[in-house]
């Protein structure tokens, strides 16, 4: 009995923290994306996940549309809200240090965070599953269906990204933007469309994870911000700028914090997923996967 | 130093003085005293931010966690131990010194955003402390009846009495920073925030100025808290989480930077934004303030003083025109 | 070019300033117009992370300031509520309790929502002797009584609701428990209570786990306890973790250990974000949250119902122990004022002395020694069915 429960206890920790460590990777793929093509950190990013979930909501409840396109029509109407920001705001700020573009962003994810308020009020929300039926005992550990869409969709979002980077015209265009624009400029490219898309891609991804994890969590107008600190921690942890780093990178931070609740201390989870994060800056201050080369070529 | 430069800080020594006696006989801004308290409270943080940051050209988004082991070092020493609060007051200010010293040394070495991430690590690891701590800190649920504040056996208890004290601090840490800025201290921190390599090609020893820096900055904070905890008498972690180091940053951005009065005119201008202007406008409130934040970050990305000084030398500018 | 145009986006933007500041002197100027209005402030945490515990009470103050100025106000005075949002923030807080005291010159004061936001201005209400009627829980707020002496709360102790758990948990022969609590205000207070009244009741505490208020996933938590041998589960918190510990226990299957909640689960909202995971889900509760299951003759049957229907008319959203919380504070208010008149000593005594006052979470029994005036009888043990509150066996 005793060791029978220890191994379901290990499992049903390890779900969690995978499942929760899925949406920390997707947002700090988010802030990649953009800090590749800008280096621009977009401290909105959490915001995008916060907003992904309501606006899927609304367009379930309100607009009567299956889950699925509930999905699709929210992705999209957050990646309009990322149009806005870069074409409103970002690019009237083309000349502004690094400090100032940080604090538009942090205005911007207050506006958008009390625009939310506004609009849905301060309640939490909820959305069915996006396939029926409860979850599943397999012995002992609960598995929600949903979890298994969570990670789904996070699968088929870093395959599609390594493949659009890899293969596409637009990703290499893109990522040409972040080795250097001024070169990218004179080869062709238009920097300013890339951007704009590096900004719409990263509130699409960021809308997704909203999405798929809404059924799990609820969702509420001012959840982004510690989703976006997690995020954040996942992208620095894997070296800011790497797809794949922050994929591992948010898994192990969600994994640290789910066996840390299960066999250390609920209450210190945080702080000891921060300690790790912290160890790893201190002794790898390029991130798990970033190269020292790369990070003292960026500008901050 | 000449009347130009004396003229001005003249001014604003006469202007502060007579503040709450200014706003004493008109009702509807007599609190704006109170506002003062913490504005004055919040400048030390900013002072010792806006050295580190606009002259080191390093973030920090864990002032709120040394304003916090301030505040927590003087409740607990005070309330528990029954120490003197002049004697918590700089036990709590080593206190943060030794901790800013640990972590600064490994942590300056980062750059940008990773440097960014440190400190908001630390600020959070700090906050859960706060938070589960429960003996010491009372957790979640607070401290309650921290001893006040006595100054030569008379406890400080008038809104007036306090707004006095907390300025005087306020006044000693500008003065201190000033001679900090214009000594050989003060002109490596430029070099470094110039060009950090070129720097320390010259022997400029950036690694340990940047930690002293850090560790000043630590201080200032830490003796703001101590002063928060004997005004408010109350205290609980959420006055020290995330929220409040980034609003020290943007209350040092928004003033602007390059100046020490850039930190103080921000504070000034944010506490009582947030605390008092925008109370109109109800449930928009959050959007003004967001709105405001981003005008001042879109349009006068250098700061308010620097934006103030430009308008000034503009109207002299007009006045007389140039023979060009 | 570039100056030019920055210049006259900052002309621009210097009158918004001026604007702003214009009107932040103006509003309270502007104080209604009419014969000598008695005054009521108040500081609810409309906004912030208690805004779900803050916008109830600030609605359920406003009607009720409605409704008496409709009806003439009280002893031919109208009634004017001075309202702040403190945004959860102990020194917003702070700021607006000193503001209505010394600005607004107000002679009574309800609020704050959050215990630590009341902590935080006791102090104020002592020194400037103000009574401050406190809509937060924590037992600390009213003792020690001795430096307490100006400032009351409405909402019941910890101690009462654990007391109700426990009792029914006793007579249901569950001696062992799990508890998990968020790092709140809230939470924490709960967590004391229940372990230090444990032992009193014989009960063990066999799992403490503890949790963030905005944290996304408690399974680990569940499976802690899951895996402790406790009999029941005990979950302390409010807002969305609240839901999240009911649908968490569903999914892991572990109805075979019955899930309390704390009453920080009281809303309709809680049961409609659960759905049918919330089956058997027990919790102790304040009356005001089960109106309509109350026998005809119950005193407090009549002013629960009344509420209820005119809140839920006029918002269009179901009632709240929260918004219960404003209704009890600002009707001793009005009643003290209409006794004594807008004096505060005269206010403090009266509600020192007021017995038998119904309101929608019990009826209130003050005392000098007893600031809070309710008991655990005060409360009862309701199990959710169908998606209802019904009364627990």
């Amino acid at each position: 009995m005793e060791s029978a429960g220890f191994g379901a206890a290990w499992l049903q920790y390890a779900l969690g923290g995978i499942t929760i460590g899925a949406i920390y990777a997707l947002v700090a793929i988010g802030y990649n994306i953009i800090y590749n093509v800008t280096e621009i950190i977009n401290f909105a990013q959490g915001e995008f996940v916060m907003l992904g979930g309501l606006f899927a909501v609304f367009f379930y409840e309100a607009c009567g549309l299956p889950i699925l396109a509930a999905f699709l029509a929210a992705v999209a109407a957050v990646a309009l809200t990322g149009l806005v920001l870069e074409r409103y705001v970002i690019r009237n700020a083309r000349q502004a240090t690094v400090l100032s573009m940080i604090i538009i962003t942090i205005a911007f994810s207050i506006l958008l965070k009390g625009g939310a308020m506004l609009a849905w009020g301060k309640d939490p929300y909820r959305l069915p599953p996006f396939t029926g039926g409860g979850s599943i005992l397999w012995n002992g550990v609960a598995v929600q269906p949903q979890a298994l869409w969570v990670l789904g969709v996070s699968g088929i979002i870093v395959v599609c990204l390594t493949l659009f980077f890899r293969r596409s015209v637009y990703g290499k265009a893109m990522l040409a933007c972040a080795d250097n624009p001024a070169a990218a400029r004179l080869v062709g490219i238009p920097v300013r469309t890339m951007i704009f898309l590096s900004f719409m891609l990263s509130a699409a991804i960021g809308a997704a994870a909203g999405v798929s994890i809404t059924p799990i969590t609820l969702m509420e107008y001012d959840r982004g911000a510690l989703l976006g600190l997690k995020g954040f921690g996942a992208a620095v942890l894997g070296g800011l700028g790497q797809f794949f780093g922050a994929l591992v990178a948010g898994l192990l931070l969600g994994l640290a914090e789910s066996f840390c609740a299960g066999y250390v201390s609920s209450g210190y989870k945080d702080a000891v997923a921060l300690v790790l994060l912290l160890l790893a800056l201190f002794f790898k201050p390029e991130g798990l996967f970033g190269s020292k080369e790369a990070a003292g070529l960026k500008r901050f | 130093m000449n009347l130009r430069k004396f003229a001005p800080v003249a001014a604003f020594v006469a202007f502060m003085a007579a503040f709450p006696w200014m706003v004493a006989p008109f009702d509807a801004i007599s609190h704006y005293t109170d506002v003062m308290v913490f504005a004055g409270i919040f400048c030390l943080v900013t002072i010792g931010l806006s050295l580190l940051m606009g002259f080191a050209g390093q973030i920090s988004l864990a002032q709120a966690a040394f304003f916090g082991i301030g505040a927590y070092a003087s409740a607990i020493l005070t309330g528990r131990f029954g120490w003197n609060p002049w004697a918590a007051m700089p036990a709590g200010a080593a206190a943060a010194a030794a901790v800013a010293w640990i972590v600064g040394v490994p942590a300056l070495r980062l750059k940008g955003h990773y440097l960014a991430m440190a400190t908001l690590g630390f600020g959070v690891i700090v906050h859960i402390v706060l938070n589960e701590e429960v003996e010491w800190t009372g957790g979640p649920s607070g401290m309650v009846d921290i001893p006040g504040l006595s100054v030569a056996g008379v406890r400080v208890l008038s809104e007036t009495a306090w707004y006095y004290l907390v300025w005087t601090f306020v006044a000693a840490a500008l003065i201190f920073s000033y001679h900090v800025l214009h000594s050989r201290v003060g002109r490596a921190l430029r070099a470094i925030h110039e060009a950090e390599k070129a720097a320390e090609a010259m022997g400029v020893p950036v690694a340990s100025y940047k930690v002293q820096v850090f560790v000043y900055s630590a201080v200032l904070a830490s003796l703001a808290g101590s002063l928060y905890t004997h005004y408010v008498t109350f205290l609980t972690p959420s006055s020290f989480d995330l929220m409040w180091s980034v609003r020290f940053v943007l209350m040092v951005v928004v003033g602007g930077m390059q100046s020490l009065w850039g930190a103080v005119l921000g504070t000034v201008f944010l506490t009582f934004v947030g605390n008092e202007w925008l109370h109109v406008f109800a449930d928009f409130e959050v959007l003004v303030y967001g709105g405001i934040l981003l005008a001042v970050a879109l349009l006068v990305p250098q700061g308010l003083v620097v934006w103030m000084q430009e308008k000034l030398s503009r109207r002299r500018e007009t006045l007389l025109p140039r023979s060009e | 070019m570039v100056g030019g145009r920055l210049a006259q986006c900052v002309g621009r933007w210097s009158r918004i300033v001026l604007w702003v500041c214009v009107l932040a002197l103006m509003v309270p100027a502007g104080v209604l117009a009419g014969g000598e209005p008695y005054k009521i402030g108040a500081v609810f945490s409309v906004t912030g992370g208690a805004s779900f515990l803050g916008e109830p009470e600030k609605r359920t103050a406003e009607m009720i300031v409605e409704q008496v100025n409709a009806q003439g106000g009280i002893n031919g005075h109208p009634v004017e509520l001075i309202l702040y949002d403190d945004e959860t923030d102990a020194t917003k807080c702070n700021l607006a309790v000193k503001k209505l005291i010394k600005r607004d010159k107000v002679p009574v004061i309800i609020g704050p929502t959050t215990s630590g936001n009341s902590l935080a201005v006791v102090g104020l209400a002592e020194d400037f002797k103000i009574p401050l009627i406190s809509c937060a829980a924590s037992y600390k707020i009213v003792e020690p009584v001795e430096s307490r002496r100006w400032v009351f709360k409405v909402a019941g102790s910890d101690k009462h609701v654990v007391g109700k758990m426990y009792d029914y948990m006793k007579a249901k022969g569950i001696s062992r428990i799990g508890i998990m609590t968020v790092s709140d205000g809230f939470g924490a207070s709960g967590r004391e209570e229940l372990l230090r009244l444990a032992q009193e009741y014989g009960i063990t505490v066999v799992a403490d786990e503890r949790y963030g208020p905005k944290d996304t996933d408690l399974t680990a938590q569940l499976t802690k306890i899951r895996e402790s041998g406790a009999q029941a589960v005990v979950n302390w918190s409010v807002g969305p973790t609240a839901v999240l510990a009911v649908k968490g226990w569903r999914d892991l299957k572990m109805e075979g250990m019955p899930l309390f909640q704390s009453h920080g689960f009281g809303s309709k909202k809680y049961l409609e974000l659960s759905g049918d995971a919330a089956e058997g889900v027990l919790l102790p509760l304040a009356r005001v949250n089960v109106g309509p299951l109350l026998p005809d003759d119950h005193p407090q049957k009549k002013v629960i119902m009344e509420y209820k229907q005119a809140y839920e008319a006029k918002y269009q959203e179901p009632i709240s122990s929260f918004g219960g919380h404003a209704w009890d504070s600002m009707h001793l208010a009005l009643a003290a004022l209409k006794a004594v008149g807008p004096d505060p000593a005269k206010i403090r005594d009266f509600l020192e002395n007021t017995k038998n006052f119904v309101g929608q979470h019990g009826i209130f029994n003050f005392s000098p020694q007893d600031h809070n005036g309710l008991s655990k009888d005060d409360l009862e043990m309701v199990v959710v069915k169908k998606g209802d509150w019904a009364l627990a066996q």
